[in-house]
């Protein structure tokens, strides 16, 4: 470093590092999440079913997908998406699609597996005899899931969900693989622009940390409030 | 779908001319191994120390444990490998910074990769270390000073053989996660197994192909990987010892 730490240049482009990267991020944390869990509740309670093929079929699935680095799941479903988008609506030739999408796509397909392992650990926390007595009362299994069994499972599970999306947080920054304009990935551009690396990269480093930080110090005082409820 | 599958390009000769590209892959498990195994002993090395510290009743010693864990925890991987790989040979002094950027490749991407990697999961391993040493009774502690050890001798003969067995099957899953995450080194360069299926992908335009065969290598690396840990459980067991299972928790 021959000029020493340069602050100008984060003065220059924190406005573009939030307004384009950080929205990205964020976005991207939030349908992946919400998806995520969606679909990895689903997983678990496929996991959990007795029917044996629709758990292995399950099974199989979180078991690949947390095998498999995940920049690697970002490789794959970069390339499968346009192929899967057109047998979908049937075209000839792989459509196109974008980086975000793309990547909503692979997060949520990722995530799902490990949401779905949590879950079912959320699932498996409820007593037996909670899903009898609402087999008793002449729910279906569904409706037994929906009002019995599930609101508990979410609330036992809400801490260790939270740390999760954390994660995912995080690792949406792997994006920069597939040179989407994540937070990383517009810090990046500027930085190999302007030749600031020291700088933008401590800089993101520092926003990672405070915001990581600061959420997880709010999961743990969401955790010491319901462990006094239960 | 519309995908004809060439399975033969696996056999052809990579551009590089080292010979097919399923060799060219094999080489890249090879680095991703030789990349894992050096970050495993740097962060076993590591996560044990600061895990064990973090238990003691030394409360300086404890925040400063805390503080490590936490810096390097709230970092995404990427970010740290860059700071690794772009930012701290600038920050060290001149001569010594140069000599890093000035290695020959793969050596100057394969150095900061097992640092990032190392530190990274060490931090992982101390939280392990430190909840398997939290889950023995207190009494094994009390048991050990009464019996005439001292804090170090308790540590070192009663606290921690229990508490690695107790930690046996997270250690192997996060051994698993640095298998794993070490592709996360080719954003720097290195050219281990997801980067060369990637390169393969770009090279031989067979993008299927490519990360099929990846995906196989990866499943077959783990299977082998969890088949000798059992192994190694089953070899440390202490007979009568019943180790808890744990709370779920998150990962990646």
């Amino acid at each position: 470093m021959d000029s020493g730490f340069d602050f100008d240049v984060i003065q220059r482009s924190w406005v573009y590092l939030f307004r384009e990267g950080m929205s990205f991020t964020l976005t991207l944390t939030a349908l992946a999440m919400a998806g995520g869990i969606v679909f990895g509740t689903l997983l678990a309670m496929m996991r959990l079913s007795s029917m044996k093929p629709v758990a292995m079929l399950a099974g199989g699935y979180v078991n690949l997908m947390r095998s498999i680095p995940l920049v690697l799941v970002i490789f794959w479903f970069f390339f499968l998406v346009p192929y899967i988008g057109a047998w979908v609506i049937g075209a000839r030739d792989p459509i196109k699609v974008g980086a975000f999408w793309s990547a909503a796509i692979t997060f949520t397909m990722f995530e799902a597996a490990y949401y779905c392992e949590i879950m079912r650990a959320g699932i498996q926390s409820i007593p037996r005899g909670q899903v009898w007595s609402g087999y008793a009362l002449g729910l279906d299994y569904w409706q037994t899931m929906a009002r019995i069994v599930l609101p508990q499972a979410f609330r036992n599970m809400l801490p260790v969900l939270l740390t999760q999306t954390i994660i995912l947080f995080q690792d949406t920054s792997l994006v920069y693989v597939i040179s989407a304009t994540d937070f990383l990935g517009a810090a990046a551009k500027v930085a190999n622009r302007d030749y600031r690396l020291v700088e933008m990269y401590s800089f993101v480093a520092v926003v990672y940390f405070v915001v990581s930080y600061g959420l997880s110090a709010l999961v743990r005082r969401l955790q010491e409030r319901i462990a006094i409820v239960k | 779908m519309n995908y004809n599958w060439h399975w033969k390009v696996l056999l052809e000769t990579e551009p590089g001319g080292s010979g097919t590209y399923l060799h060219y892959l094999i080489v890249g498990l090879g680095w991703t191994l030789v990349t894992a195994l050096a970050a495993w002993v740097i962060a076993l090395a590591i996560g044990a120390l600061v895990g064990t510290l973090r238990t003691t009743p030394l409360k300086w010693v404890v925040r400063l444990g805390n503080l490590y864990v936490e810096i390097f925890r709230n970092v995404p991987l990427i970010v740290q490998m860059f700071l690794w790989f772009f930012v701290v040979p600038e920050l060290l002094p001149k001569g010594l910074g140069d000599w890093i950027k000035q290695m020959p490749p793969p050596w100057s991407s394969y150095l900061p990769a097992v640092l990032c990697l190392g530190i990274f999961t060490s931090v992982r391993v101390a939280e392990q270390v430190r909840a398997g040493i939290n889950s023995l009774p207190r009494g094994q502690r009390m048991a050990g000073i009464a019996t005439g050890l001292t804090e170090t001798q308790t540590y070192r003969y009663v606290i921690l053989p229990q508490a690695f067995r107790i930690i046996l099957p997270p250690l192997t899953s996060e051994f698993m996660n640095v298998i794993k995450n070490s592709s996360v080194a080719l954003t720097i360069g290195l050219l281990e197994l997801t980067g060369r299926a990637r390169s393969m992908q770009e090279f031989s335009f067979r993008v299927f192909e490519a990360f099929t065969a990846a995906t196989v290598i990866y499943l077959l690396t783990n299977l082998i990987v969890v088949v000798l840990m059992r192994a190694l459980e089953k070899k440390v067991r202490v007979p009568g010892l019943i180790a808890v299972a744990g709370a779920p928790q998150a990962g990646h």
